[in-house]
């Protein structure tokens, strides 16, 4: 009878209709820098084995948050990254980070190839987002809004290549807050309530160097034929705790110290959730030392490097000891040892004087000794900055280097910007610098924001490239991976995919003196009144001759002379 | 001359035909004020509450601004009103500014006690966007289309709307964003249009600006109370400085609001009454002044939480209530307009009987 029991249940659960599958993950990373800081970066991953693009709407959200899977099905969206970062990132300090991303928001949106009207889509897109994430995304518009062609590839599934269907911005000027965070943190499964979310309090995240929060959705596959799509989401937030200010600079740094929280369990809807720590500068613990000590170690290839970390995995109980709670310290003994060099690095800045023209350089920096790759470079400049296309240079050691592909697009005086996109090929162990020269246009003046003496900001320039590995890559993606490895796809062994923003430009336009109006208005005023004023009362008085009215003395006594009867004074 | 030409029977018959369906029209709306029990439960008449808080200034020395209105949105939070319900404008950000040297907290009072910022706030418009434009939309409800739900004061009849103000003003002024002001005529002018259009049943303003007073003397729409933390000619002053943050933290009115309401709860009995002394002349140095002689309900007799609060009235019953009969839902009544033509047909009538009347010799003094 058991047995027959069973048997039922097992085809009633065959024959059930499968709810579709979704897994989450979370994970933490803790790289300790060679500077004394900190980095940690958290990556929140939601897989779910759905199709939002059918007919019939999907209704029920467990793990994938409603709003996310509401805005991809009106929107038709295939891809969307958003970021939110407040510093920027160092990289000759820190090395590269897990996940790059610039000063300010980024969005970047690759559509489904439905979409008839992808400018309106962008625009609705952009609104609905502003208000989940309580940002002022709606600022997004035509003239801050480019259609990159060759830099920002999917890095979902999907042959795509039409560039009509991509659009990418970027608010230099965006500030991040704990508004930002606040429903940022909403969107996880177990909210900021349990698992490794509970680390992340607004006054220790926003007291560091570099603060960057970031959502990816994405189509991936689920196995290696690719015969099922699910929808990826990745919540990625990474932070960099500086020694002096979070640490009183003492080189040592615990979970307690970074974010005033220790760990006591992990999010029970989670299927891992995992800390990984680098000690790959540490083999034999002769630099720092890390307690509780864990046996589980990882080895994992990223970042063109093989590294090795100790794990900590949160789902077994004995992870958090007797004591029920988790505090990872990491006690630095000696402060020798240098960092791996960045194979690439870049820079930018302003140059120039007054207010009238001026040069913008841009320098990238190929730090390998022998080998030589190509980089993509895309600069957006805002109209206001009426670039000179026929000076821009590009030269290597002294000698000009020729881009072999580039697509300029002119900007368009309140409609759209510049867009310059460049592959170049830097020469092994050089530096590139690209000048263009530009003129700075006088903008209306109710087109000034209320603080124009602050300046105006130029978007970061992104500089995307293959940039080849010491060690061999992996590039099976569906092998069981840590996160933080799998978040680029790597389509060959012996490069990694490195994508390094530069800083924001800074730049004075010329301002007019916003109380010349009233000005104008007193002054004319005065001018016309008293002028013509003045004027007007010559042609038109006419003068009677009145005898001045005597004194006192003269009125009296000719009051006593009327009297008397003789003629007065 | 009695009805003898057509002419006049004409204009007789459209005359009798307007008045009757003036009349009828008119008539059916007298059927609206008749009550039924359910009311009665409601009797303060609100149903759901909405606030809108707006700090205008922007700028580091301005950080008491941001200080009151997150003040003022901790009070509306805690006693209940969610953040779907409350539109908060922050025109600078203070908290994650580069000069605080506290980031990610905002303080009101000195030696860092109480952090008013918090770890759960939505701003919904923040920096540039706070505009009087943006104001005077949210308040009238006449966005965009792509606004986003946060965004938007979703407001009915039957809301008690919150609204406060701060910043810098002068006499019939606030200024925003230091590029723009909001005038007392265009403040009251935008109620004019929230009552015209039925978005709320009870409105509080309050504003603490110099000279707050002069925002609320154009008002003339009913059911609006306002409160201001001077009078004309009055400045508004600064609370008291931290020596670590360097700027002053809050104003002095919002400063004793804030204690005043930080010992309301939700299901405090404090009536406006008490509110109006919040703050007098010896702690303010200025004198707050009130208005409600647009208000309807006695101010004594109105809650606290009827705006700062979001309460909602349950009553537990054990007993089995019998429903009355279901409310025969009337067919919606249709605007009526005069048939097409119909004024051009007037006019004409008009004319042609006055030169009937008067002779076509008149004529010569139109061509």
């Amino acid at each position: 009878p058991s047995l027959y029991l069973g048997s039922i249940s097992f085809i009633i659960g065959l024959s059930s209709p499968g709810n579709p599958k979704d897994d989450f993950q979370e994970e933490l990373v803790i790289r300790p820098l060679h500077s004394g800081d900190i980095y940690a970066s958290f990556q929140f991953r939601t897989v779910w084995e759905t199709d939002f693009m059918r007919g019939n709407k999907v209704s029920h959200y467990r793990l994938f948050p409603k709003s996310l899977g509401q805005v991809i099905s009106k929107f038709s969206v295939r891809e969307l990254h958003i970021s939110f970062t407040q510093g920027y990132w160092r990289t000759m300090q820190w090395g590269q980070p897990f996940q790059p991303s610039p000063p300010g928001a980024e969005l970047w949106v690759w559509f489904q190839d439905s979409v008839t009207d992808v400018d309106g889509t962008w625009k609705e897109l952009t609104n609905v987002l502003s208000g989940i994430f309580c940002a002022s995304l709606n600022f997004i518009d035509s003239t801050n809004t480019v259609q990159p062609s060759a830099s920002f590839k999917p890095l979902g599934i999907g042959n795509e290549t039409d560039h009509r269907f991509l659009r990418y911005a970027t608010l230099p000027r965006e500030i991040v807050c704990t508004e930002n965070l606040t429903p940022w943190k909403k969107l996880l499964p177990c909210g900021s309530k349990a698992g490794l979310a509970v680390l992340l309090k607004s006054e220790k995240l926003f007291h560091s160097s570099f603060h960057s929060q970031a959502v990816h959705i994405r189509p991936v596959c689920q196995d290696w034929q690719c015969k099922t799509t699910s929808w990826e989401l990745r919540q990625t937030l990474n932070v960099v705790f500086d020694l002096h200010n979070s640490a009183q600079g003492k080189r040592e740094w615990s979970l307690f110290k970074m974010f005033s929280r220790t760990l006591t369990e992990a999010c029970p809807l989670a299927s891992s959730s995992k800390i990984y720590i680098d000690i790959t500068d540490n083999p034999q613990g002769e630099q720092f030392e890390v307690s509780p000590a864990t046996p589980l170690l990882s080895q994992a290839v990223v970042l063109g490097d093989r590294r090795t970390f100790s794990v900590y995995d949160l789902t077994q109980q004995i992870t958090f000891g007797t004591v029920r709670s988790l505090n990872l310290l990491i006690r630095w003994k000696s402060s020798e040892g240098d960092m791996l060099r960045p194979l690439l690095h870049a820079e930018r800045y302003v140059a120039g004087y007054g207010l009238q023209t001026g040069e913008i350089h841009t320098l990238m920096y190929n730090n390998h000794p022998y080998r030589s790759f190509p980089v993509l470079l895309l600069d957006s400049v805002p109209w206001y900055l009426r670039l000179y296309i026929h000076t821009l240079t590009v030269t290597s050691k002294g000698k000009d280097n020729k881009p072999s592909y580039i697509h300029y697009q002119p900007s368009k005086d309140r409609l759209r910007p510049h867009l310059l996109e460049m592959l170049v090929q830097l020469p092994p162990n050089s530096v590139t610098e690209v000048t263009v020269q530009f003129e700075r246009a006088l903008l209306k003046w109710t087109e000034y924001t209320p603080d124009p003496n602050h300046g105006f900001y130029v978007g970061s320039s992104v500089i995307s490239s293959l940039v080849p590995s010491i060690v061999a890559m992996d590039t099976n993606s569906t092998r069981e991976r840590p996160l933080f490895s799998s978040f680029f796809p790597c389509k060959e062994e012996s490069s990694y995919f490195v994508r390094v923003y530069t800083e924001p430009l800074l730049v004075n336009l010329p301002t007019p003196d916003f109380s010349m109006p009233y000005n104008v208005i007193c002054l004319t005023c005065t001018v016309v009144a008293v002028g013509y004023g003045s004027l007007y009362n010559l042609l038109t008085r006419s003068f009677q001759i009145e005898e001045p009215s005597p004194g006192l003395a003269k009125r009296i006594a000719n009051i006593i002379r009327k009297m008397r009867g003789v003629p007065p004074l | 001359m009695i009805l003898s030409t057509t002419l006049e029977f004409c204009i007789f018959i459209y005359l009798l035909i307007f008045s009757f369906s003036y009349f009828t029209l008119h008539s059916c709306c007298l059927l609206y004020l008749c009550f039924d029990n359910a009311g009665q439960f409601f009797s303060s008449g609100h149903t759901n509450n909405w606030a809108v808080l707006v700090c205008t200034s922007r700028f580091w020395f301005n950080y008491r601004h941001v200080a009151n209105t997150l003040s003022v949105y901790r009070s509306v939070k805690r006693l209940g009103i969610p953040d779907s319900h409350i539109v908060l404008m922050l025109a600078d950000d203070m908290a994650c500014n580069h000069r605080n040297p506290k980031p990610a907290t905002v303080f009101s009072h000195k030696n860092m006690e109480l952090n008013v910022y918090g770890d759960d706030v939505e701003v919904d418009y923040r920096g540039y966007e706070v505009t009087v434009e943006n104001f005077l939309r949210v308040l009238t409800g006449r966005l965009p289309p792509s606004t986003p739900r946060s965004k938007r004061l979703l407001s009915d009849d039957r809301s008690n709307i919150l609204i406060y103000l701060t910043g810098h003003g002068g006499n019939g002024f606030l200024k925003f964003q230091d590029s723009e002001e909001i005038s007392n005529v265009e403040l009251a002018d935008a109620f004019e249009q929230m009552w015209q259009k039925r978005r709320y049943n009870e409105l509080l303003f309050i504003i603490d600006t110099c000279q707050g007073a002069s925002m609320y003397e154009r008002f003339y729409s009913p059911n609006l109370m306002a409160l201001a933390s001077s009078q004309v000619g009055e400045d508004s002053l600064s609370h008291q400085p931290d020596l670590a943050i360097g700027v002053h933290l809050m104003d002095r009115y919002t400063f004793y609001l804030l204690e005043f309401l930080e010992d309301i709860h939700p299901a405090s009995k404090t009536n406006m009454n008490d509110l109006f002394k919040v703050c007098p002349k010896s702690q303010c140095v200025s004198t707050p002044g009130h208005r409600t002689d647009l208000f309807l309900r006695d101010p004594g007799s109105v809650l606290i939480t009827d705006f700062f609060g979001s309460v909602r009235k349950v009553e537990i019953t054990m007993e089995t209530i019998n429903l009355t009969d279901p409310i025969k839902q009337k067919p919606k009544q249709k605007d009526w307009h005069p048939p097409d033509g119909f004024i051009l047909g007037l006019w004409t009538l008009i004319l042609l009987v006055f030169f009937k009347l008067y002779g076509m010799k008149h004529l010569k003094h139109i061509f």
